[in-house]
């Protein structure tokens, strides 16, 4: 965010509070004291808050069925990690949604080319499917309780269902967007039509394609908490209804973090992945 | 979610920087275009074939219901749900649910969109917040919202206040990270013209990031009203107390009543719908005047 309004912004307004802070020294010594008052500065505030849960529940400002001290969080997660509870429910949560995953995406794949590519199909199946969509995740769940039961095909039939759709409408997007010059060369040529899709079409897509299934993963790890949350008896959404009804807070937020942290390890290795995928285009498809 | 919706989360997921179109020129020759194209009647410019796919399944599931050829409780006829949807609108029960349904989503949404705008801005304009807070906004986001529900609960009981406190946190994350990002994404050469002209601070804000910030702004308050949508229903789910259209959904799951649990379905589907399309008005309304003042 270099080349921004920010950084006028800043020049302009003289938003220099890390240096007005500082007691005058020398200059060297101040400007290395404002470097390291710079490096920690994104540390302050999840500080200056642990630093406040922590007195506060010492000090008996809050009560421990309220907020647990965090010393106590942290005991549960070792507790929870040694018993080897926090690897099984993890476990059965990671393997639904990636069953679900894995499902969405190739049958968003498999609807959003065929959208894509046929006008006919998209007049037929679009305004179902728009109309459809417009159901989330939560309005299903009831409907499909009643006919599936609370078993595992609910699950999958959920994610799946969480992630078909941004990937549906991507493909259909990327299908859709393919270089109108290309198109021509390609004519000139003379590409057969399947010719067409896998060198021209596809390739082109990719780019959208990539954010569709970015988009898909968080829509199903989202969809995942939220039927282990409401319909479960094991996963990581379960852990946290359970420490819920026994009010042990406690379990509650240790499983917070632990669907926190794999949410954000998930979406680092698929921004990596969007990336590669990026990069590997050809630059003609920039445009 | 609708192709617009997922333009748009699209656009959310990427963190990158970009830059926007901010002079809405290209929008005049389209405004023009619309205005000179002679209007069809009505049904010449419907494209019947998407009616096929819903009749069909509608004479399929109407043809097995009477047929009945499966005997299921589970399996009611269109019937029966219209029976159901027309009781339900009559006995002033679809209107209570709804309207508790849309009252906390709109409380949610005012509080939670006053938020993200005032977090937004501080992200937006202040390095030091943007060092400070910046970091912990991501991790933060980065954690399923409906996680939180639980604790929620703890704090503030099952009532209303707990409702709302969750919509407000699902409508003032996009807000949030669509105001940073539309004010880091303003072009340098924007700020240097108004130093030219010896803007002050609050004309530079006002006539220059403002104006170009806009889109990505609204771009988050969209979102912020669909995912609100979303929580409320999410909220009706998991901390039930009160009435509203999730409950509907709750209590016809519960007594395994299908025509209550169908027709709850399409009220939130048509809502959804509902609330996409006034956003879509009320953003072509607003950039269709900014399209005529840059005409003139």
């Amino acid at each position: 965010m270099s080349e921004t309004a920010l950084d006028a912004g800043n020049e302009r307004f003289g938003h220099d509070a890390a240096a007005r802070e500082l007691p005058a020294a020398s200059p060297r010594r101040n400007a290395r004291l404002r470097a390291l008052a710079w490096r920690l500065a994104p540390w302050v505030l999840p500080a200056v808050l642990l630093a406040l849960w922590a007195t506060g529940c010492e000090r008996g400002w809050i009560a421990p069925q309220i907020l647990p001290p965090p010393e106590r969080v942290f005991d549960t997660f070792v507790e929870l990690a040694r018993s080897g509870d926090l690897a099984s429910n993890t476990l059965i949560s990671l393997q639904r949604v990636l069953v679900g995953f894995a499902a969405g995406t190739l049958l968003g794949f498999a609807l959003g080319a065929a959208l894509g590519l046929s006008r006919t199909f998209e007049a037929y199946v679009l305004p179902s499917f728009n109309a459809l969509v417009q159901i989330p995740v939560l309005g299903w769940l009831p409907f499909l309780l009643l006919l599936v039961g609370v078993g595992e095909p609910l699950k999958y039939i959920l994610i799946a269902h969480a992630a078909l759709v941004p990937v549906t409408l991507s493909t259909l997007q990327g299908f859709r967007q393919t270089p109108a010059s290309l198109d021509e060369v390609a004519r000139v040529f003379a590409y057969k039509r399947w010719q067409r899709i896998v060198y021209l079409v596809v390739p082109a897509a990719v780019p959208t394609l990539a954010t569709g299934v970015r988009l898909a993963f968080t829509k199903a790890w989202l969809a995942l908490v939220v039927v282990e949350l409401v319909a479960s008896s094991e996963g990581l959404g379960y852990l946290i209804v359970y420490g819920r009804q026994l009010f042990q807070l406690d379990l509650v937020m240790a499983s917070v973090v632990v669907v926190g942290a794999i949410g954000y390890a998930m979406n680092r290795s698929l921004d990596a992945l969007e990336a590669r995928l990026r990069r590997g285009q050809p630059s003609a498809f920039r445009e | 979610m609708s192709l617009a919706v997922f333009k748009r989360s699209a656009e959310a997921s990427k963190q990158s920087t970009k830059t926007l179109s901010c002079d809405c020129g290209d929008n005049v020759p389209a405004a023009f275009a619309r205005a000179a194209r002679p209007r069809k009647p009505l049904i010449a410019r419907v494209d019947w074939r998407g009616a096929v796919l819903p009749i069909a399944a509608i004479a399929i599931w109407w043809a097995i219901s009477e047929a009945h050829v499966v005997k299921s409780g589970l399996l009611v006829s269109p019937a029966q749900v219209l029976a159901t949807a027309s009781q339900q609108i009559v006995s002033g029960a679809l209107f209570k649910a709804l309207s508790a349904s849309l009252a906390r989503e709109a409380s949610g949404f005012v509080i939670g969109t006053l938020g993200g705008l005032l977090l937004g801005s501080a992200l937006g304009f202040s390095r030091l917040a943007t060092r400070m807070i910046g970091p912990s906004f991501d991790t933060f986001k980065q954690i399923s919202l409906f996680a939180w529900i639980p604790l929620i609960s703890v704090w503030f009981g099952l009532g209303d206040a707990a409702k709302v406190v969750f919509l407000s946190l699902a409508a003032l994350l996009p807000v949030a990270a669509h105001t940073c990002d539309g004010i880091h994404a303003v072009p340098r050469a924007y700020i240097e013209v108004a130093r030219a002209f010896r803007y002050s601070r609050w004309q530079l804000i006002r006539a220059v990031i403002l104006p170009a910030a806009l889109p990505s702004i609204f771009t988050g308050l969209y979102l912020a009203l669909i995912y609100s949508w979303l929580a409320t229903l999410g909220a009706e789910y998991l901390l039930v107390a009160g009435s509203g259209i999730g409950n509907t959904l709750i209590d016809g799951s519960e007594q395994f009543r299908m025509d209550l649990v169908l027709f709850g379905v399409v009220v939130v589907g048509v809502t959804g719908w509902a609330l996409n399309a006034l956003a879509r008005a009320v953003e072509r309304a607003m950039f269709a005047r900014r399209s005529e003042a840059a005409a003139r």
